[in-house]
Parts: C-alpha cells; sequence; structure tokens
C-alpha cells in the first residue's frame, strides 16, 4: 500500500462517521425541523452498540443497537419539538447534554475494554486491483453504508413522492397542511431517520474507528456534521464532498507535523474550525447556492389549526 | 388516541410560576428512581444532592463561587436568545475576555492601583465581545449561521489559549510548564474574609438587576422582545434586526468576556491551558432554566451551582459516577422546556382518530 | 460583610477539625482524579495504588476519591472538601493541581499533601513524579532493534518538560543501537481524544514508521499498529489485551509502593515534606513482559533494564548533542536534574520542532 493511498484510507474513515450523521441531520433539516443533539444521539449510539457488542460479541447487533439507541433519543427530540412545540434549539441542545451524560452512565462498566471490531468487507480480486483496489473495495461495511445512504438520500429526496412531500412540509409548513399532509408525522419520520444514522455515526466510532468506549468520545463531531449539513446548502451530494474535504483538512493537518514542519500544533489543530467558518462564509456570500434549497420553515414549531 | 395542544386564549399566570416548580419536582423524581436503579438510596442521594450543600457556610459560599460566572454569562445569553439570536460560542468568548484581560498581570505586573484591576475587567469585556463580534459581523454581512460560527470560534479560542500559556506567556520560573506567571495583589480580584467569594458575585448580581431594568422598562427591552416574538412586527415598527444581532453579542459576548477575566483573576489567579469547567455552555441552561428573565437567571445559576457541589459530595459519599450531575441538567433542561409549553398551551387528550379533525 | 464570611470561615473550619478527630481512629486518605479511573492509562495506575494502600493497610485506613476533576476552579474546592471531611493524606495526582493544592494546604496545616509532578513543596506539602524516561530509554532501544525502516513515530500530547524529556531518552537509547534512527513526532494536544490519536498513528504509519510508541493515555494507537501489522508500546498501564501481536512491552506507572510508604508514615508520625524523583530503582517504573520479539532482543532490553535499576547507566549520560548541533553533555557527563526538570529542547534526529 502507498503512502497516499494509506493517507486517503485514513481520510475517508475520519470523514465517514461525520457523513453519516450529517446525511440524516440533512433530511431532518429538509423537513423544517434543526436538531441539534446530534453529539448526544452520537454518543449514545457509540455506548449503546458497543455495549451490546461486548455482551453479544456480535458487532452487528451492536450496529442495529446503536441504531435504536440514537432513534430513542430522536424520539424524545421529536415528543418535545413536534408533539409539545419547544424551542427547538434548547431541546437539541439538551439532547447532547443527557446524551453525553447518560452515555457516561451505561458505559462506566465498559471503559477499558478492548471492542469488537466491525471486520472490512474485502472484495476478491477487485481489492487487489492496483490504486483503487483497497481504495474502493476494501472498506469497512459502514463506508458502503454511509455511500448508499447519500445516493438513497439524493434520489429519495429528487425524484419521489415522499421527497417532495418532505420538501413541501420543510419549505411551508401552513400549505402543506393545507394539502393535507400531516406535517407532524412526516417531521417525526425525518427526526427517526436522522436518529437512527447518528446512531450509525456512533457505532461507526466505538466499532470501527477506535474500538473502545470512552467517555465523550465523539469529541465534538456532532457539532462538525451540523456545519457540515449547512456547507452542503442541503444537497446531499455536496454533503459528501464536504465531509471528505474536511477529514481531508483533518488529516493533513497531522501529516504536515509528522514531515516536521514548524507550525505550532494548535494552529494545525484549528485549522478543520477555520476551514469551516471559511465554507460556510463561501456558501451563504453565494445567494444562489443557499438560498434555492434552504427550507424555509427550519427551526419553526408547527400548531396545526383546528 | 392522540395528545394534542389547544392554545390557551391567554397564556396562564399560574403555569408561568408552577413550570419551573413542576419541573423541580419532576426532575427530582426521576432522579430518585434513577438512584433506586443504580443500587442507591433515592432519599439519601437526593438529599445529599439538593439540601446538603445548603446545609453549612462552607459548602453555600462555594455554590456562590460557583454560580457567579453562571449568572453573569446566563443573563447576557438570556437577553440574546429572547431576540431568537443564538451565541452559542460563549465559552469561547469567556476564553478571549481570560487572555485579553491577563495582559496586564502577564506584562504589566508591577502595575499595583485598584484602577490595574478595572482595566483589566474592561480588558476581558473587549475581549468577549470582540470574538462575539465575529459571528455578529458574518451573520449581518453573510447571513452565515451564527450558531455553528460562534461555535467554531470556541475551539479556536481554546488552542489560541493552549498556545499561549505554553508558549509565550508562560512563566519563565515555571520549568516550562503550561502556566502565566500567578497574579499577585490588586490584580486579584478581593475576597470576601478569607474565603473564596469574591467581588465577581456582586458583579454578576448587579448586572442581572440591570439587565432585569433594561428588559422591563426601557425601549431597548421592549425592542428584543418584539423582535424576539414577530421579526416582522418589529421590522415595521422600524427596529433593525442587523443592529440587534450586534446589540445581542456584544452583549452576551462582553458579559461572558467579563466572567472569563474574574474566574481567572479570582477564582483561579493565573492564566492556564483550563480556565473553565465548560461555564459557557452550562450558562445555556441557566439562560433557559430562567425562562430568558435575568431575575429567574439568577435562580437558575444558584440552582446549578447546588446541583454541581451536590454532585460532587454525591460523589465522594456513594461513589456514584460524576456523570449524574450531568444527566441531571439534561432532564432539568428538558422538564423545564415541557412545562413551559403549557403555559400557552393545554394538553388533551383526543379518543379515537383525532388527527383527521 | 468581610466579618461575617471571617465567622464563617471559623465555624466552618472548627467543625471541620471535629470531624477530623472523629475520624482519627482510622486514617482516612483522598485522592484527586483528573480522569476516570476507567481510563486504562494514568489515572487507572493511580487509582491501583489507592487499592493497594487498602490492600496492605486496610485496617488502618480509608480511601476515597473524587474522579474527572478539571484543572480549573474546581480544584481547589475538591481538595478543601476532603480535607473538610477529615482526610489526613491527600494525593492529589495531576501537574495542574499545583497551586490549588498549596492554597488548601495553608489553610489545613494539619493536613498532609502529595502532589504528583509539581516542583512546589510546603511544609505540609511533598511532591513525587516517576522517571519515566528510564523506560522510555528501553522500548528505544527495542524500536531500534525492531523497526526495518529505521523510523518511529511518537504520538505525544503537551510539550511540557515531561513529555519532551520521554521523546529525548526514547531516541536516545534507540541511538545507543543504530545511530541513524530517525524519530518523527505528532502533537494531538490532549492526554485523552482517541479518534486523534488513532489518525495520527495512521498517518505517522504512512509516512514510514514501522514502531509506534505514545505519551497519550488511551489505547487507540496501540490498536492500529495490531491492525497495520505494526510494533507499539503501551503507556502507563499494560496494554497487552488491546494488541495481541504487536505489542512489544508496556511502561508501567507503579505508584503502589509509594503510596504505602507515605501513608504508613503518616500513620507512625514520621511524614516529612520531600521531593521523590523515582524510577526503576524506587519500583516506581515497571516494564511489562517482553513479547513478539527474538531472544537476543529480549536479553538485550532485560540487560538495560537491570542497568538502570542499578544505577549503572543514566539514559542522559552524554555525548548529547541538541538538535541545533550544541554540545548539551559531553562524553561521560550526566545532564543534571535541574536541566532535566525543565527540559524545552530536543536531542539531535528528531524530526520536529519545538
Amino acid at each position: 500500500m502507498s503512502a497516499y493511498e494509506a493517507i486517503l484510507l485514513t481520510i475517508i474513515t475520519a470523514s465517514t462517521p461525520l457523513l453519516l450523521a450529517a446525511i440524516g441531520e440533512l433530511v431532518v433539516e429538509r423537513s423544517g425541523v434543526l436538531n441539534l443533539g446530534l453529539e448526544g444521539m452520537m454518543v449514545m449510539g457509540a455506548v449503546c452498540g458497543f455495549a451490546m457488542a461486548q455482551v453479544t460479541g456480535s458487532p452487528w447487533l451492536g450496529v442495529l443497537m446503536a441504531m435504536l439507541a440514537g432513534i430513542a433519543m430522536s424520539m424524545l427530540f421529536a415528543f418535545l419539538t413536534q408533539t409539545l412545540v419547544t424551542n427547538q434549539v434548547a431541546t437539541g441542545l439538551s439532547i447532547t447534554l443527557l446524551g453525553l451524560g447518560l452515555s457516561g452512565l451505561i458505559g462506566s462498566g465498559f471503559v477499558g475494554m478492548p471492542g469488537i471490531k466491525l471486520e472490512y468487507i474485502s472484495i476478491p480480486v477487485l481489492s487487489d486491483l492496483p490504486v483503487v483496489g483497497k481504495l474502493v473495495f476494501g472498506q469497512d461495511p459502514l463506508v458502503y453504508i454511509s455511500i448508499l445512504l447519500v445516493l438513497g438520500v439524493s434520489y429519495m429526496l429528487k425524484r419521489t413522492r415522499m421527497g417532495l412531500i418532505i420538501r413541501a412540509v420543510g419549505q411551508n409548513h401552513d400549505s402543506a397542511h393545507a394539502l393535507g399532509y400531516s406535517v407532524i408525522k412526516v417531521r417525526y419520520a425525518c427526526i427517526a431517520f436522522g436518529g437512527m444514522t447518528s446512531g450509525l455515526a456512533g457505532a461507526y466510532l466505538s466499532l470501527v474507528y477506535t474500538p473502545q468506549w470512552i467517555e465523550n468520545m465523539t469529541a465534538g463531531r456532532g457539532w462538525i456534521a451540523l456545519a457540515l449539513v449547512v456547507f452542503s446548502t442541503w444537497l446531499p451530494g455536496r454533503l459528501a464532498a464536504g465531509a471528505y474535504l474536511f477529514g481531508g483538512v483533518w488529516i493533513l493537518g497531522l501529516y504536515a507535523q509528522g514531515m516536521g514542519v514548524g507550525i505550532p500544533s494548535q494552529l494545525l489543530s484549528s485549522l478543520p474550525y477555520l476551514a469551516t467558518i471559511l465554507a460556510l462564509i463561501v456558501i451563504s456570500t453565494n445567494r444562489r447556492l443557499s438560498v434555492i434549497n434552504t427550507p424555509a420553515s427550519l427551526g419553526q414549531g408547527f400548531v396545526p389549526d383546528r | 388516541m392522540q395528545l394534542i395542544l389547544e392554545k390557551r386564549a391567554q397564556a396562564s399566570r399560574l403555569m408561568h410560576f408552577a413550570s419551573p416548580v413542576l419541573a423541580i419536582g419532576l426532575t427530582v423524581i426521576l432522579g430518585g428512581l434513577i438512584f433506586a436503579a443504580m443500587g442507591q438510596p433515592p432519599l439519601k442521594a437526593l438529599y445529599l444532592y439538593f439540601i446538603d450543600p445548603l446545609t453549612n457556610l462552607w459548602s453555600i459560599e462555594e455554590v456562590l463561587v460557583k454560580a457567579a460566572p453562571l449568572v453573569l454569562i446566563g443573563v447576557g445569553l438570556s437577553v440574546t436568545f429572547r431576540a431568537n439570536v443564538w451565541n452559542i460560542g460563549a465559552e469561547g468568548q469567556l476564553t478571549a475576555g481570560a487572555l485579553l484581560g491577563s495582559i496586564i498581570p502577564i506584562f504589566f505586573a508591577s502595575w499595583q492601583s485598584p484602577l490595574a484591576l478595572l482595566v483589566m475587567l474592561i480588558l476581558g469585556m473587549i475581549g468577549g465581545a470582540l470574538l462575539a463580534a465575529i459571528p455578529a459581523f458574518l451573520k449581518v454581512r453573510f447571513g452565515v449561521n451564527e450558531i455553528l460560527t460562534s461555535l467554531m470560534l470556541v475551539y479556536i479560542a481554546h488552542l489560541l489559549l493552549d498556545w499561549l500559556v505554553r508558549g509565550p506567556w508562560k512563566d519563565p520560573h515555571g520549568y516550562n510548564f503550561p502556566k502565566s506567571v500567578s497574579f499577585e495583589g490588586w490584580q486579584l480580584i478581593p475576597t470576601f474574609g478569607d474565603g473564596r467569594v469574591h467581588l465577581g458575585l456582586v458583579i454578576a448580581l448587579l448586572i442581572a438587576l440591570l439587565l432585569y431594568w433594561v428588559m422591563t422598562r426601557t425601549i431597548k427591552g421592549f425592542e428584543v422582545r418584539v423582535i424576539g416574538a414577530a421579526p416582522r412586527a418589529g421590522a415595521f415598527a422600524g427596529f433593525s434586526q442587523s443592529r440587534m444581532v450586534w446589540f445581542c453579542f456584544l452583549l452576551s459576548g462582553g458579559l461572558a468576556g467579563l466572567a472569563g477575566i474574574i474566574e481567572v483573576a479570582g477564582t483561579i489567579g493565573q492564566l492556564q491551558p483550563n480556565i473553565s469547567p465548560s461555564y459557557g455552555f452550562t450558562a445555556i441552561i441557566v439562560a433557559f432554566l430562567g425562562r430568558l428573565n435575568p431575575i429567574g437567571v439568577i435562580f437558575a445559576g444558584l440552582l446549578l451551582a447546588v446541583s454541581y457541589i451536590g454532585g460532587e459530595g454525591v460523589q465522594i459519599e456513594l461513589g456514584v459516577s460524576d456523570k449524574t450531575a450531568q444527566v441531571f441538567q439534561g432532564m432539568l433542561l428538558f422538564f423545564i422546556l415541557m412545562c413551559d409549553t403549557l403555559i400557552h398551551y393545554r394538553l388533551r387528550l383526543l379518543k379515537g382518530n383525532g388527527g383527521a379533525q | 460583610m468581610k466579618k461575617l464570611f471571617t465567622v464563617a470561615a471559623t465555624v466552618a473550619l472548627a467543625s471541620a477539625m471535629s470531624v477530623s478527630a472523629l475520624a482519627a481512629d482510622k486514617l482516612k486518605v483522598g485522592f484527586i482524579y483528573i480522569g476516570p479511573p476507567g481510563d486504562h492509562g494514568w489515572t487507572y495506575q493511580h487509582d491501583q495504588g489507592r487499592k493497594a494502600v487498602e490492600a496492605e493497610l486496610g485496617d488502618q485506613v480509608e480511601t476515597v476519591y473524587v474522579e474527572n476533576v478539571p484543572e480549573g476552579p474546581d480544584a481547589e474546592r475538591t481538595i478543601t472538601r476532603l480535607a473538610r471531611q477529615g482526610a489526613g493524606l491527600i494525593f492529589t495526582t495531576s501537574f495542574g493541581y499545583m497551586d490549588p493544592t498549596l492554597k488548601v494546604a495553608a489553610k489545613f496545616p494539619d493536613v498532609k499533601f502529595e502532589h504528583a509532578t509539581g516542583y512546589k513543596r510546603a511544609d505540609n506539602v511533598s511532591t513525587y513524579s516517576s522517571r519515566f524516561y528510564e523506560g522510555r530509554y528501553v522500548i528505544g532501544q527495542i524500536a531500534a532493534k525492531m523497526s526495518k525502516s529505521g523510523t518511529a513515530g511518537y504520538i505525544a500530547s503537551f510539550p511540557i518538560p515531561e513529555v519532551v524529556r520521554g521523546i529525548n531518552s526514547f531516541l536516545l537509547g534507540a541511538q545507543s543501537v543504530n545511530p541513524d534512527f530517525k524519530l518523527k513526532v505528532v502533537w494531538v494536544n490532549s492526554w485523552f481524544d482517541p479518534g486523534k490519536e488513532a489518525d495520527a498513528a495512521k498517518v505517522l504509519i504512512s509516512q514510514g514508521a514501522d514502531i509506534i510508541t505514545q505519551h497519550t493515555d488511551s489505547t487507540a494507537a496501540v490498536q492500529v499498529a495490531e491492525e497495520q501489522g505494526v510494533y507499539a508500546f503501551g503507556q502507563a498501564s499494560d496494554m497487552s489485551a488491546f494488541a495481541p501481536k504487536a505489542l512489544l512491552t508496556s511502561i508501567i506507572d507503579d505508584w503502589s509502593q509509594y503510596y504505602i510508604a507515605r501513608t504508613q508514615a503518616v500513620l507512625d508520625g514520621t511524614w516529612e515534606s520531600t521531593d521523590t524523583f523515582g524510577g526503576m530503582d524506587a519500583e516506581m517504573v515497571g516494564m511489562g513482559a517482553f513479547e513478539n520479539m527474538p531472544a537476543d532482543v529480549k536479553a538485550m532490553a532485560e540487560a538495560t533494564t537491570a542497568a538502570i535499576t542499578s544505577g549503572e547507566l543514566h539514559p542522559f549520560t552524554g555525548p548529547i548533542y541538541k538538535q541545533d548541533g550544541s554540545l548539551a553533555a559531553a562524553a561521560g557527563e550526566v545532564i543534571d536534574l535541574g536541566v532535566l526538570l525543565g527540559m524545552d529542547w530536543y536531542v539531535q534526529g528528531v524530526d520536529d520542532q519545538l
């Protein structure tokens, strides 16, 4: 394996949890809901997935459990923001807080255990191809799932009736309601999808990336995923590009250090955050890019008139 | 069967006051159940959590020390959130304030006069406001989402602090350990007696009262409430949304910065890599728990401080993980948000297929 | 107001005294931890030390600990709380607790304090630390023997003297076997960020390092080494469970003997303020089993360990050149303790700048 191949592989693993969490949030936001609880849902996914895999010995059951944990947290969010119309920003923050605390309690018995890693899928013959072999055909299964999710969401939003309804609900919930769609049900479903992918992202951390459980192991990745959704202007393809770009900046910072360039490590560590801010500025300045897909009722609660 | 909301004709006065009490009650009940599930005596744990910290002067003092920065940051955020402006980066602004304010003790250690302290506090405010100006500018000028930019700046501010105390600002006689020189004399915030309660508490309370007055008695307060509740109506009334963003960020950033320099010059006495146990994030809960009302924020700050001190007591006495405090705070915020719904809405259970109207 | 608080403080102090008088029959020993005891690194080893005290002196002492105490304004309060609750001896186990420990010690002259890795002492405050760098020298030698590329990757937390000392000692050990040995360093600016440590390990491996070592607390880098088929070393505790094929050995912090001795001293009334900088001779630094290596390498590692333990070999013995080529120690000269304690320069051969 050549050096650049290895770096690209590292970038893919660093980007995948971001992509997983962000693709769900993209759908949630398309339906007009802002869920800031990604970090909390992710960390719950990480701990529940790890615990399940330890107890049963099956990392796949762990992945399943992580998705369920993410969905459970997201339903709490949905109940508050959709049924009780609470403030979405504050509710999202409390999900994050609760998730970080609860995961610590659940995980206290699992700290310091070597984890069970989800096996790589290696497609015979193809993964031995030069240059692209390992990169395209020798990844862990969740990488493929993340890419399938991006393609699936893209198709769903653009080409299906379901996508049309979700976009209508996010664009103007009053008209969608008048047309006879159940705004709240659509949003519940989208929030659950978001919870599921966040849980998957958590499972990626505790079962693939660093197979172990550690408190706060999400380390702010949920927030980066949120920024990526804005960066993507709510388009799945651009989201994937953004996630890999971000992972690239992150890894290159470490790479530069390993090469012995004399830049303070703190500056290199802050590059991803600076890059995020810059990307947000670029996207926001370009009205043509940002306005078209911005869900107009993002973050607003909906109470049907009766 | 379906749960639906029915808008009340008028906001309920009763629920306005009952809601926080109800939320605390629910948190205590669920908390007790969690303790019981963990095999701990629930009543003893709850006593240690919420009552014990108030039973002796030492821990009351510690509660006050802990509450001061929470209240100071929380009141700024309460005004900001009221105006529907989302500054999530108070933690970074706190750091920036601590950095700028520390210039005096680090470079002008010999300047010993009350004026030096005053300048430090003002620089602290400026530092916080400067960092907060970035998301405000980006929001107003380019329409960039302020939640994300203010949050990203937290990481950057932390790394800047880290670089400074490990590099240019480290104590030359400190064996290359990451910390600045210790602040001396008038560059420290005076304390009451030999305890740890310092002038910062008084500053926090005064500012909370001042902001209460601003919010209820001045045109600016009216503007904040109008823009927050109905941006369009605000625009018709001639209030500028952009100016409001600037006002909110400079105010909340300045106060967070002030809290930062007060922590550094009050409780810590030097600059080091960790200066805040996430006060800037906890203050978000404080602001909501105090229902975005400056007076409410004072009580909310005290309540959260009690939960910290109590949580530590529970940890030592019963050997419970420190994570329980975080869970309690999350639950408290949940319940307060839920209960607040009851101020404006009535809950009704519809039998059968009620959704179709 | 001022007066009120003075009265309050006096009352508080008085009540604290009465508590400690009640508990006098059993010595209460307190521990303040920076992380969770389950981190499998720094805090884990301190907690092992605490358990050793319980096991050895359990009938005469009672131990209590507080985990995850941030090195900010909270530290002073937590230490005070332990002192108020009648602890007679308190170990504060992270560098950042230095000033808070001294502040609290001044208020509780009858309580003994032990601060790890600091340099400020008082009549009732001792400091203690380990010569971890001795272990680094041993693994440096092993690395140079086992490496094919002649390059190791070092994942470092923060550029404090202890970490810089470890990097230098590792490279000096390696160069004693292979004078051309190279070292790449990545700073992750954290003691504990598994994701970033794993990324750093992967990057270092892609840059040609076939030995990974780290001065951070998680096991992530060791796991990456296992997966990518390169060698690694454990840090702070025995990490062989995380990488059975890749782990050559671990440097183990062992606080048990020190903690038992100091607790015993308080029980006997012989406790004095001291500064301890113990190494292999004091059993404060230990090596895990030497695994996954040929017999001759193992023999070399054992011989070096024995030589350091007996005092025959000091890792920082000249000739030592700094990175800029200037002489730091002439042949046969040992770098003195003061320089070691404040070390902020690299030896020649480190591919990084401080």
